[in-house]
């Protein structure tokens, strides 16, 4: 099987797998089920009924909203847990749960091969993400609080289309008394949830290029996880035929372990001397390679 | 050893170290009560 095909049935069974439980889905309640302790490895919003694991980027939020209250209490609850399972993930695999487990990216690259005119995004707006990240994931949680300590997952809150799309949407569909609630706040994040539906359509992956916190944590993770891309570049060609076909519009030769790497593979298989690969080596005692190979 | 390989090593014992501390003083708790409700921020009504 080729990979593509291979990593769009990871792809499928990861968003299933994510988000199985379609009985709650259809009660129009969220699962309540003791796997929702546990951080996945995507962007996939844990108010999604279906779904059964928690998002770590709202963990985060929410550990850190609450550390104030939790230090002013006596608790011992610095949100260890949810930046230790972020290691984990990054530690593995990098961006590579991007590229393969995330529901929310595979529904970019879906939109994306909708017909219509395509756009490529300036790198130059790639700083973005990190605007996101620091200020409403970091920043806001943590100091914006009221008098008891207390503050507000401020990108769930106001940005997150995921959690729009998973959870606001069809809570609000198949829920009534959810649906009477809604105001000028589910109006806003509907229209953000629409401009982004129509970026999909227009470029690829741009949540995961401008926004998206997860993809940014571990994106610092591309430099040290297991999981590492390596390039000849005694054999490579420079025909930029990797960038032609990178969702994120990278020259994977410049900088195989980029943070903006999703590690899709799809630069492998169009190289037309292969001198683009993979490994888990850092796992395999005893065997040395750097991500460039030089002769 | 290869930089990466140690940085690699070193970066995932951190990560469980976490893990297990945050555990131990209850985080998956707090983790789950957050998740097994509806996220009122996350769907656009708090």
């Amino acid at each position: 099987m080729v990979t593509e095909k291979k990593r769009r049935l990871v792809q499928l069974l990861s968003a299933l797998g994510l988000n199985p439980d379609f009985l709650s889905l259809l009660r129009g309640e969220i699962n309540q089920g003791k796997s929702k302790g546990v951080c996945v490895p995507a962007l996939n919003c844990y108010s999604c009924p279906a779904a059964i694991g928690a998002c770590p980027v709202g963990s985060l939020q929410n550990s850190l909203s609450s550390l104030r209250y939790n230090l002013a209490s006596g608790q011992k609850k610095f949100g260890l847990y949810v930046i230790g399972s972020i290691g984990l993930m990054g530690s593995v695999g990098g961006r590579l749960a991007c590229g393969w487990l995330c529901p929310f990216g595979f529904l970019q690259e879906l939109l994306y091969r909708l017909p219509g005119p395509k756009i490529q995004l300036s790198q130059k707006l790639n700083f973005l993400r990190y605007v996101f990240l620091f200020i409403f994931v970091l920043f806001l949680p943590l100091f914006l609080v009221d008098s008891l300590g207390l503050g507000a997952p401020w990108f769930c809150k106001i940005i997150c289309p995921a959690g729009t799309l998973e959870a606001g949407v069809i809570l609000a569909a198949v829920n009534p008394a959810i649906r009477s609630q809604l105001g000028w706040l589910f109006a806003w994040k509907t229209l953000v949830l629409i401009i982004f539906l129509v970026l999909m359509v227009l470029s690829q992956r741009p949540f995961c290029r401008l926004v998206c916190p997860l993809g940014t944590i571990l994106g610092w993770f591309n430099r040290l996880s297991a999981f590492r891309m390596k390039v000849d570049l005694e054999a490579c060609l420079r025909c930029d035929a990797c960038q032609r076909v990178c969702p994120v519009n990278i020259k994977i030769y410049e900088n195989p372990d980029s943070s903006q790497c999703i590690r899709c593979l799809k630069c492998e298989k169009v190289c037309p001397v292969s001198c683009i690969g993979h490994d888990w080596e850092v796992l395999r005692p005893g065997k040395k390679q750097p991500a460039l190979v030089q002769k | 050893m290869e930089k990466r390989r140690l940085w690699f090593w070193i970066f995932l014992a951190l990560a469980l170290i976490l893990v297990v501390m945050g555990l131990a003083s209850g985080e998956f708790n707090t983790v789950w009560l957050k998740a097994k409700t509806v996220c009122l921020e996350c769907i656009g009504i708090g």
